[in-house]
């Protein structure tokens, strides 16, 4: 039996043992840090920490494009590296509200425009970037992250929506591209009939019914029906906005769209048009690789993907150069930040050779004016410039648009307008509530 | 020995490492997300004080409730099915043949991340594509349910990931406590003549009473908080039809930045989990514990 002197001996070695390894590993980590700040002394080390959202794995070309242009930066600029964190775009997401919450936003790093950036903006986060802002980006482009006329993000992308359709599946059924309304209507049937999945959408994800939707409130009542009812100068009861959910509910009942789009994310509703088993796809320009330049998908599908503009409602108010769209990601400065003015330039900088680098590397339609001349690129790409080039309108994204809970409501109702569970009126009515008791 | 553990300062000592990590990591939080129950905030600007507010909406907030009956639903679900985790146990340490092989084989969903498992049965329930439709269609069903899209069939669909995900973990626990039984028990019941029905019945269930009424506990608390099958494979949709109280509030809390909002939530689920515990410890409580 040991006594009591000699256990509280051997107690007491066991914590020494304890807290010496805990001292070590702390004066280890003083060590390190202090390493950094000698260095930063001595050679005036400048660290730019950026967080972006484009994975190695999953958006290949974006990440090598990032890579270099921060390889680049980093060579003219001595003394200033770049401290890259890189998440996928959900994770992204979650993480910057995250940390936003705590106040530890990277320097520079990328947000989304409209609703998204109205709690960093009330609270303060992103520095003002007015002038940064130069003549190369397209008109209009920089609004959607302009609040009362600060710009708080540099836009990198520009997307429009077209509908995406398989021209072999088309030929079968000598069937023709639509231009109204009914036409569309006629093609969806005759796919019906002969037991053809006519469109895949992918309305787990919401937004992607949202798109529809915008489209159809668009060519009924004009490009700014739907904005004036977001942003409380019209109602969603306006007669335009209820007939484009009629149209939804009667797509649906058609069969249109792919047996339980409901519970399909828009990955997966993509496969589906990859694997050519369904005839048209809706969505925005960022999936053009995916038709053009993707060699993962068979060079045979690739050459059958075509596009046309969304219909016109025959006797509606939108015309058919209307677009849903907008820019998608941009890149903010924290307000905070230590190195504020280096990452400015980093900024300028990035929008810069981005617009120069993206659109021939990744087929990404930068947000800053692209000369096509003497470039090389995929017919549908310069197709789509050019369409770019002729629009009438822009609108953006109604869950961009809206304050994030008016948009959880909106996204909610998609899918239950979609799923038939509520009746246009009170779908209405449901945005309306939601819109209401935000004022 | 026995004079040093009754020192009070050694069991300070003792104590007090874990006090401290469970103290910062459990409860002063728990304490703060009441607090911020009381507020209105966004999670980035300025907090007000709101009182009680944020409690009285959820009263009468019909998606909590909603949430919070398929939270329920849930706990049922896990509850029962705990009898076939027991039913599979007692086969499996009946002594058969190849019962080490199958324990192993059910522990493997255990290892896999929940992420994994999420996304194998949504390659699983694919409506069109996927492997239960594909057989449906084979076995001559017309129409096969769309499973995670279909409102009335997107519980039920989970639950059953979620059943499988949590098998081999009830299934190693009662393993484990059947192991402890000493043979010489069911030695003497089988000479006494008893099947091996009355055997499970009468002799090891009564005797591992103690270790079922844990797995309950842990079914139902563990179902009451439970988010992350539900958060990947239907995020809460089609329209909230698989909105449980955890994702309802981490929708409300990092989707719509209420995080004064979120907090009550996850405030009233704690108080939730809390009162069933209490409840059914009280329902279950016997005077006369069982013993070898």
């Amino acid at each position: 039996m040991l006594g009591k002197k000699s256990f509280f001996l051997i107690m007491l070695l066991g914590l020494m043992v304890v807290f010496a390894a805990c001292g070590r590993e702390d004066e280890n980590t003083n060590q390190t840090s202090n390493d950094v700040e000698n260095e930063s002394v001595s050679q005036d080390e400048k660290v730019i920490n950026f967080m972006h959202l484009w994975p190695e794995g999953s958006s290949r070309q974006h990440h090598m494009i990032v890579q270099e242009i921060v390889d680049e930066f980093e060579n003219d600029h001595p003394g200033v590296t770049v401290e890259m964190e890189i998440l996928g775009n959900e994770q992204y997401k979650e993480k910057l509200s995250v940390i936003g919450a705590s106040n530890e936003l990277p320097d520079v790093g990328m947000t989304w425009g409209g609703g998204f950036l109205d709690p960093y903006v009330s609270g303060n986060m992103f520095a003002n970037l007015n002038d940064l802002v130069t003549d190369d980006f397209i008109p209009g482009t920089t609004d959607a992250y302009t609040v009362d006329d600060v710009v708080y993000s540099l836009p990198l992308e520009l997307n429009i929506t077209p509908v995406y359709y398989n021209k072999a599946i088309f030929d079968q059924y000598q069937l023709e591209v639509p231009e109204t309304w009914d036409d569309f209507k006629a093609v969806v049937q005759t796919l019906v009939d002969h037991g053809v999945t006519p469109i895949t959408l992918g309305n787990r994800d919401a937004w992607t019914g949202s798109m529809w939707y915008m489209y159809l409130a668009d060519r009924i009542g004009g490009p700014s029906v739907l904005t004036d009812a977001i942003n409380r100068d019209g109602s969603f009861e306006d007669p335009a906005l209820i007939q484009a959910a009629t149209e939804i509910q009667e797509l649906v009942e058609m069969g249109a769209f792919i047996n339980g789009f409901n519970g399909i994310g828009n990955d997966e509703a993509k496969g589906y048009f990859i694997n050519e088993q369904a005839a048209m796809y809706l969505m925005a320009t960022w999936d053009l690789p995916e038709w053009t330049t993707n060699e993962d998908n068979p060079q045979e599908f690739r050459d059958s993907v075509g596009y046309f503009k969304f219909p016109t409602v025959e006797g509606g108010a939108g015309d058919i150069d209307s677009y849903v769209g907008g820019p998608g990601v941009g890149l903010f400065v924290a307000e905070d930040s230590d190195v504020k003015e280096e990452a400015k330039a980093f900024v300028s900088y990035f929008v810069e050779r981005w617009g120069e680098m993206s659109v021939i590397n990744a087929g990404v339609i930068p947000a800053t004016v692209v000369d096509t001349d003497g470039i090389d690129l995929p017919q549908m790409y310069i197709d789509i410039l050019n369409d770019l080039n002729e629009a009438t309108n822009l609108t953006l994204y109604a869950d961009v648009q809206m304050s994030a809970s008016a948009a959880d409501v909106h996204l909610n109702q998609i899918q239950a307008i979609f799923g038939g569970e509520v009746t246009p009126e009170d779908f209405a009515a449901r945005h309306e509530e939601a819109l209401e008791s935000e004022e | 020995m026995n004079k040093v553990m009754s020192n009070k300062w050694v069991i300070a000592l003792y104590v007090l490492p874990s006090l401290l990590l469970l103290g910062g990591l459990v409860y002063i939080p728990i304490v703060l997300t009441g607090y911020y129950g009381l507020m209105s905030w966004d999670g980035i600007g300025e907090m007000t004080f709101i009182g009680l507010d944020n409690y009285s909406r959820l009263l009468q907030d019909s998606t909590f409730w909603l949430s919070a009956r398929h939270s329920f639903l849930l706990a049922l679900f896990s509850t029962l099915s705990l009898i076939a985790y027991l039913a599979i146990s007692l086969i499996l340490s009946a002594r058969l043949k190849g019962s080490e092989l199958l324990r192993k084989i059910y522990l493997i969903p255990m290892l896999l991340s929940s992420v994994a498992i999420a996304q194998l049965w949504i390659k699983i329930y694919d409506p069109n594509n996927g492997m239960l439709n594909s057989l449906l269609t084979f076995l001559g069903v017309e129409n096969p349910p769309a499973w995670l899209a279909d409102r009335s069939t997107v519980l039920i669909a989970i639950f059953i990931a979620i059943i499988w995900q949590y098998a081999g973990f009830y299934i190693i626990i009662y393993s484990a406590a059947l192991k402890g039984i000493p043979y010489s028990l069911i030695e003497a019941a089988r000479i006494d003549g008893a099947t091996p029905f009355q055997i499970a019945y009468k002799i090891k269930i009564p005797l591992i009473t103690g270790v079922i009424k844990v797995t309950i506990i842990l079914a139902i608390v563990g179902s009451l908080k439970y988010f992350d099958l539900i958060y990947v494979m239907t995020g809460g949709g089609p329209n909230g039809a698989s909105e449980v109280i955890a994702s309802y509030m981490y929708k409300e809390a990092f989707g719509r930045y209420n995080f004064g909002y979120g907090s009550a939530i996850g405030f009233a689920l704690l108080v939730l989990a809390l009162l069933t515990t209490w409840l059914i410890q009280k329902l279950t409580a016997s005077k006369d514990e069982l013993q070898y």
